[in-house]
């Protein structure tokens, strides 16, 4: 086992680190970023840290050398005096004046922070267990045709976390982007003073982006407001910082910052799509099955587990009254949720087509042998009013 | 007469001595220790690389929650309960606590609103798993079956806190040795003080908090669900009002171990006692009005942001002043290194990291950065570990020899010390670096780049708790094997204090049946 080579390295790593100092590299301290506010946090917060260490060293310094100076065997005979009114006024006030040389630029950057005004495209952000949705809200176009979709964990790294083996013997996960991937990133356009809108479906989440030091919390049922001028295209990567239930670990955010062109071309296909209308082709049993296998690891699996059993909580689809029952109850469950449970109502989440796949998947896979299906046509008229 | 006792089970069943019950709540807290630290080995395993080896996200997130609760409300708390029903009749010269049947009342609550919450485990849904914050809807809407239980322990542990610090006030209040004025008492009775009155004041809070939980959950209100017209955000702040004096309660009692035992082993007076008691004073008042600093990421306004910046940041004015008046104490004294001091200095120090990362985590600017990260973990642990529980070890180790009149093992004692020292700092610093580089809390998996520090942390973690073993064998060895040289009454050289100069070693089972002359 490498184990012990693995480890070797790290504390010889850790000591290169100690000696040489806060460097900038982004392992081990917090990033500049790509905002003109996440430097202006970064300042503030290298200007803390130092200030920290002075006073430390002030500090303990005194202290180390009274617990070396008056050690019993060198300092036989202890001091008499037990206060003085003069050092204890100095050591109260001059802590205050510290405080207020601190407090005065962080007054002035929070109140930069916080002030989203005059932004020129606003994005809403809704965080739902164990996902986002992002919501362009174009205040141009108000034709109707927002463009909206949800952000997932991606599938490789699911795979990679369950599969790591066990014990301390785990397989060694060398992807970097390892549990800060995603299907399909927030796209947002350079140099554009962004406002989000956060909010949550069902708990609290919390959206965090280090590199722009965006983090507010997702609260259900009320609107929080942030704001980011990216200056770099690129792409960076954050997570949920709020705890939010089991995947909480798993719902990373990535955010792709694109040059106007660029953003403009890939927002006008957005569009296009949402114009298109989804895609109802009918389908055979066997496609249905593959595109429901996929479909049910991608956005069923973490609760109701591959095999279908559950875990905890989350209850079993095999052979059980939803999966192997009437098949319109088990539409309504996947279609409107179920509520006051962690079962979200996948109707606005997913695609006809995969809720079609996945419902057929569920009724078939496993020792289920329902035998029938359902098309994305008839997944759609239910979705509008029971069909036409 | 004076060391009558009644013997067998009955003796600890229906005692009303504050010696015993003292015992019971040190042993007690000990076992919840153990238990809690158990709960940190199960997570720190599972966080020693990236990927899922072994337990399941559900499973880690009632690990996370039970370890929270069991730390804060089943050891710190109980232990420092524990010390102060030892320590404070026999340092203000009274027989025992004023009210001694409730006394026995408020330990024996405990072991039943413990046994509620650890039996969560067993249910069907598991455990609470929704940290030990229990931010609602989390914990309410979503909340496991056995949620239920768990507000009803916390109901428990709530009642038995709240008799346990009307008894201290009572006491202190009424049961002083005639010439023990106020400003005379040691400083371990004046933060016990404060802190009961901490307590008073928060416990009922933390109630109301539960019971709305409660209400939400089957009784159809809607405090803190959004679609019914309550606020997600209201629980926050109900749950911080009692959370942030709650950290005080727990570090309070800490800062009078170190008072006591400093001057002791530098054989000076203590520096500077009337500020001392004046800054817990003040950090006790300030703690009622910074509680939404937990909250800078909540969507507050920003003129509140500001305030609870500025407030929090005040806090470490009077911490300031009692770091420097320890070492001021220590300031030309004449001084030695026994096991109990070692720990009292280890504290001034550790817990003064950790206020260097509060003053960081109290500017709403870059908190924004920190909040809910492993920075915030390390934050916290610095200033309870070798901050509150290595409070609670100096204690131990300076009075034990008062209470059994044996000396523990000094020698596995140091061994115990240095390792201890090694193993809290291994698990603890890397913390600060995986936070700053982006590593949320509370989560099963990580991305690559935290591994490093992550194992570090880990196999720290391991160290540490194989320490407490050690520490269980130094206890077992010197009070049940009764091995160990006899202590002097004085035990310590620099030793003052009544319980060092009014009694023998060990203490009586009644002591100050006549209260002592104080001058």
């Amino acid at each position: 086992m490498s184990l012990f080579r693995k480890l070797a390295l790290i504390v010889a790593s850790f000591s290169a680190l100690l000696l040489s100092g806060c460097g900038d590299d982004i392992k081990y301290n917090m990033r500049e970023g790509v905002t003109e506010i996440s430097r202006e946090v970064y300042d503030l917060h290298m200007i803390v840290i130092w200030v920290c260490v002075v006073i430390g060293v002030i500090t303990f310094g005194a202290m180390f050398y009274s617990m070396f100076a008056h050690r019993k065997s060198k300092n036989p005979n202890p001091a008499k005096f037990s206060h003085s009114t003069v050092v204890e006024i100095i050591w109260t006030v001059i802590p205050f004046i510290i405080l207020i040389a601190l407090a005065v630029p962080a007054v002035g950057l929070l109140i930069k922070m916080e002030d989203a005004s005059d932004s020129e495209l606003t994005v809403m952000v809704k965080g739902y267990q164990w996902k986002w949705e992002y919501k362009y809200i174009d205040g141009d176009d108000n034709l109707g045709n927002d463009v909206s979709f949800f952000s997932n964990l991606d599938q490789k790294s699911r795979d990679l976390s369950v599969n790591s083996g066990s014990g301390f013997s785990g397989i060694e996960i060398t992807d970097e982007n390892y549990l800060l991937e995603v299907d399909n990133p927030l796209v947002l356009p350079v140099g554009k003073k962004v406002r989000f809108l956060v909010t949550a479906d069902d708990v609290i989440h919390s959206f965090w982006v280090p590199d722009f030091s965006v983090k507010k919390d997702a609260v259900p049922g009320f609107i929080n407001e942030v704001w980011t001028k990216v200056d770099e295209p690129g792409i960076y990567r954050g997570v949920c910082a709020e705890l939010c239930g089991k995947d909480h670990g798993f719902m990373p955010i990535v955010v792709k910052v694109l040059p106007q062109a660029e953003y403009d071309a890939w927002y006008a296909e957005k569009v296009a799509e949402a114009e298109a209308g989804p895609d109802l082709n009918e389908r055979t049993m066997g496609q249905l099955m593959a595109e429901g296998e996929a479909a049910y690891n991608k956005y069923c699996s973490s609760c109701h587990m591959p095999n279908g059993e559950g875990n905890g909580p989350f209850p079993s689809l095999v052979g059980t009254a939803v999966t192997t029952g009437p098949i319109e109850k088990h539409i309504d469950v996947v279609l409107n949720g179920v509520s006051g449970t962690a079962m979200q109502a996948f109707g606005n989440q997913l695609t006809e087509a995969e809720i079609a796949a996945i419902i057929t998947y569920e009724r078939n896979a496993w020792s289920n042998d329902m035998g029938d299906k359902v098309q994305p046509q008839e997944i759609h008229d239910i979705k509008n009013g029971g069909g036409e | 007469m004076a060391d009558h006792k009644p013997t067998g089970i009955s003796r600890w069943l229906f005692t009303t001595n504050h010696k015993d019950i003292g015992t019971m709540y040190l042993v007690f807290s000990f076992i919840m220790f153990l238990i809690g630290g158990g709960m940190a080995m199960v997570i720190r395993a599972e966080l020693f690389q990236p990927g899922l080896q072994f337990v399941e996200p559900n499973f880690f997130n009632q690990m996370t929650t039970l370890h929270g609760l069991i730390m804060v409300f089943g050891a710190v708390m109980p232990a420092t309960v524990g010390l102060a029903n030892w320590l404070i009749p026999m340092m203000i010269g009274a027989p025992d606590m004023a009210l001694p049947r409730m006394n026995n009342w408020s330990f024996w609550i405990l072991p039943a609103a413990f046994g509620l919450l650890l039996s969560s485990l067993f249910m069907e849904g598991g455990a609470p798993n929704f940290g030990w914050t229990f931010y609602a809807p989390l914990s309410t809407t979503y909340g496991p079956p056995s949620t239920d239980f768990f507000i009803f322990g916390v109901h428990l542990m709530g009642i038995s806190s709240i008799m346990g610090a009307i008894n201290v006030i009572v006491t202190v209040f009424n049961m002083r040795a005639p010439g023990m004025t106020l400003m005379k008492m040691p400083l371990f009775v004046w933060t016990w003080l404060i802190t009961a009155f901490l307590l008073v004041m928060v416990m009922p809070v933390l109630a109301g908090a539960v019971t709305m939980m409660l209400t939400d959950r089957h009784f159809g209100t809607s405090f803190f669900d959004a679609a019914g017209g309550g606020d997600p955000v209201l629980f926050q702040h109900v749950f911080w009002f009692f959370g942030h004096p709650e950290v005080y309660i727990m570090i309070l009692p800490a800062f009078g171990i170190a008072s006591a035992i400093i001057p002791t082993f530098a054989r000076k007076k203590l520096f500077g006692y009337s500020s001392m008691v004046y800054a817990t004073a003040s950090i006790a008042f300030l703690s009622f009005i910074v509680w939404a600093h937990h909250m800078f990421t909540v969507g507050m306004p920003v003129q509140g942001e500001l305030f609870f910046m500025i407030a929090t940041m005040l806090i470490a004015v009077p911490t300031g002043v009692k770091v420097f008046n320890w070492i001021a104490t220590m300031w030309q004294g004449s001084i030695t290194y026994e096991t109990p001091m070692l720990y009292a200095l280890a504290f001034v120090i550790l817990f003064t990291i950790g206020g260097f990362s509060g003053v960081m985590l109290a500017m709403t600017p870059v908190d924004w950065q920190y909040h809910d990260t492993y920075f915030v973990v390390a934050h916290f642990h610095y200033v309870l570990f070798p901050g509150a529980i290595f409070g609670t070890m100096a204690a131990v180790y300076y009075w034990l020899p008062k209470w059994t009149g044996r000396m523990y093992d000094e020698k596995l004692a140091k061994v115990h010390f240095w390792l201890s020292i090694i193993f809290v700092n291994l698990t603890f610093f890397p913390m600060h670096f995986s936070g700053l580089a982006g590593m949320q809390r509370r989560v099963p998996d990580y991305a690559i780049m935290y591994s490093d520090f992550n194992m570090l942390s880990s196999i720290g973690a391991f160290g540490l708790g194989l320490m407490q073993l050690l520490f269980a064998w130094i206890l077992i060895k010197a009070c049940i094997l009764k091995k160990g040289e006899k202590a002097t009454d004085q035990v310590w050289e620099g030793a003052e204090g009544l319980e060092f100069t009014h009694m023998p070693s060990p203490a009586p089972y009644h002591t100050f049946d006549t209260p002592p002359k104080i001058d």
